[in-house]
């Protein structure tokens, strides 16, 4: 019985035809593991590899390139908040923002609320500069946060 | 009379995005011409004659960097679309993709033709989710209308059009690091020769152009040459190597500026005219003390400099062309995305931000590069604590200078991009930052322990 469901397998596999080597197909069955399981675990890379006929440090190697997906135990909560710490946001005040994101919601950046529900984290630049200080909810803009306006999501991401 | 934009043109109808208004503003109806009329090589020289630069940042003629395919090559071939946008402050790539994909849809259908390829991966940026969906929509929209798909436009050949995200790694958007991603492994850029155009993803002979050059593209084949050439700045009879600066172009503005919007003009407006009008002038009634001419790795303008040899003109006053940035020290026109800082910000806060983000996203693949950028940001931060040394400003100077492709020791040009804006800055500025560290004033942003944050 394996950890990945015959779905999320059969999703991934979709993938394949895209490209001439299945190793394309890598960072594609991590989003996919990654959004639905909130976490790829050593045992996800191993499956994950047998489809892509990989070893299994391959499909590890470019993982964790990225620092981009939560591994080694460690979970996403269900959103994540990404406050961006880019020039322009930070010329507009995204410093003071992502301090009270830190204090209101009791974490510290990589780290996800007791409730689970939200996981915290910096930015670089999402190139949301028109709207700066800009926020990413997992990956969809957040122009013109305000304090308020932070609080007022804070409060929607943890319905 | 003011200038209409034409990339820009249909970003504020209903529904921008769908192919049905699309062709009703004679979308692909110059395409499905050009794909029976014109051969590659015709389609080829035509982008080459229009004079039109890659808008990425490095701005390597479109239409040359074609030709490099090897001749008679067997296939395939492939087209790479470089939509990781994420040169700090850039945002036109994405007003792009969310308002008007199928002019970049199109440019793509074009350029597969011209370089004979029958698929294109398009490598979007992880944080570009809006634009990822209303792309996947735009592109079932031409499987659809059989414009992609096993015969494409009628010709008997096929064409596919894939999406491919990324993780959130700046490198990706230098081209070869995009392709090592796109093929699944790190994105660790590679060494050139060989060029993508001889040896590319999956070890095929691959073009990877920017999103907003293949919107240029797509207006070249529709209205001509001789209108692409109508607007920016000939080239330099001074300098044999310039190819010029033609063109319309997408600035994007940030920072300390009243209006950060995106806006499109014919290429080589000033700076001062860009902020001033464009920009609705510096926030706050404040005035401007620096500006970055096109992404963090091109430097810093000081806007009260004099310009050498223009009587009563400042740095301020730079034409916005491929050649303009250059003329004051900046690397380049980069991405065209202008920053304003006003005059009530630190330098020292400014270039510790632009330091952090170098160093976080330094691949890590070249020495020089991955502890150069880390040290600048320990010396950085050392100064942003009140801590500055006398020797700290010529040390970060000495090690900008020393990393990159330029003085030749780094495989990719991030490290020239890491030390531009520290050596522009200190440069430009070195009166406030010795007074800085004279003082030893502690930041504000000293006590957020931003640096202490992976």
């Amino acid at each position: 019985m394996g950890l990945l469901s015959e779905d999320l397998k059969s999703r991934i596999k979709a993938y394949l035809p895209r490209y001439p080597r299945k190793q394309a197909a890598t960072l594609p069955a991590l989003h996919l593991v990654h959004d639905e399981m909130r976490t790829v675990s050593n045992e996800a890379i191993v499956e994950i590899a047998e489809i892509l006929e990989l070893h299994p440090s391959e499909v590890h190697d470019a993982m964790t390139f990225y620092e981009f997906f939560k591994t080694g135990g460690e979970n996403l909560g269900k959103n994540r908040l990404w406050v961006c710490r880019g020039l322009a946001c930070f010329l507009r005040g995204s410093y003071e923002l992502l301090d009270h994101c830190k204090s209101k919601l009791g974490v510290e950046c990589g780290y996800t609320t007791a409730d689970g529900k939200i996981t915290l984290e910096f930015a670089e630049c999402i190139g949301a500069c028109d709207g700066a200080p800009a926020c990413l909810v997992n990956d969809v803009h957040v122009m013109g946060v305000t304090p308020e306006k932070a609080d007022a999501l804070m409060t929607e991401l943890r319905k | 009379m003011p200038y209409e934009p034409v990339i820009l043109e249909r970003i504020a109808k209903p529904q921008p995005d769908r192919l049905e208004g699309y062709r009703a503003d004679s979308g692909y109806a110059a395409t499905e011409k050009t794909v029976k009329d014109k051969t590659p090589e015709q389609l080829t020289d035509l982008v080459k004659s229009s004079g039109l630069r890659g808008r990425g940042g490095a701005g390597f003629p479109t239409g040359l960097k074609w030709t490099f395919i090897p001749k008679g090559h067997p296939g395939p071939i492939y087209l790479c679309v470089n939509a990781d946008e994420s040169e700090p402050c850039t945002y036109n790539n994405r007003i792009l993709m969310e308002k008007d994909p199928h002019q970049v849809l199109e440019g793509i259908v074009l350029t597969c033709h011209a370089i004979r390829s029958r698929c294109a991966y398009f490598y979007i940026r992880y944080e570009y989710g809006d634009a990822y969906r209303t792309l996947q929509g735009a592109i079932d929209e031409l499987y659809a209308a059989e414009i992609l798909g096993k015969d494409s436009l009628g010709t008997g050949q096929p064409l596919d059009i894939f999406l491919h995200r990324g993780a959130g790694a700046y490198i990706c958007g230098e081209e070869t690091g995009l392709i090592e991603s796109l093929e699944g492994k790190r994105a660790w850029p590679r060494i050139k020769p060989p060029f993508p155009a001889v040896e590319g993803a999956f070890q095929k002979p691959t073009i990877v152009n920017n999103v907003e050059t293949l919107a240029c593209v797509t207006q070249i084949v529709r209205r001509g040459v001789d209108w692409f050439k109508s607007m920016g700045v000939p080239p330099d009879p001074k300098n044999p190597r310039d190819a010029g600066s033609y063109g319309p172009k997408l600035y994007t503005l940030a920072g300390h500026v009243n209006k950060p919007v995106c806006v499109e003009l014919p290429m080589g407006i000033s700076m001062r005219e860009l902020v001033e009008v464009h920009g609705g002038g510096v926030w706050k009634g404040r005035k401007a003390k620096s500006v970055n001419p096109g992404g963090l790795s091109m430097g810093f303008v000081d806007v009260n400099a004099p310009l050498k040899g223009e009587d009563g003109k400042t740095e301020y006053d730079i034409p916005l062309d491929f050649n303009g940035p250059g003329k004051v020290g900046c690397l380049g026109l980069g991405t065209a995305a202008i920053t304003v800082v006003d005059d009530q910000t630190s330098m020292v806060d400014v270039l510790h931000n632009v330091c952090q983000f170098f160093s976080h996203e330094s691949c890590g693949q070249c020495t020089p590069c991955r502890e150069g950028t880390g040290w600048m940001l320990k010396i950085m931060d050392r100064m942003r604590r009140g801590l500055g040394r006398r020797e700290d400003l010529d040390v970060l100077v000495d090690v900008a200078d020393r990393m990159g492709i330029i003085p030749g020791t780094t495989i990719c040009g991030l490290s020239d991009g890491a030390g531009w804006p520290v050596k522009t800055a200190i440069r430009k500025f070195r009166g406030e930052f010795e007074a800085a560290i004279k003082e030893g004033a502690r930041s504000k942003y000293a006590k957020l322990q931003m640096a202490g944050m992976h």
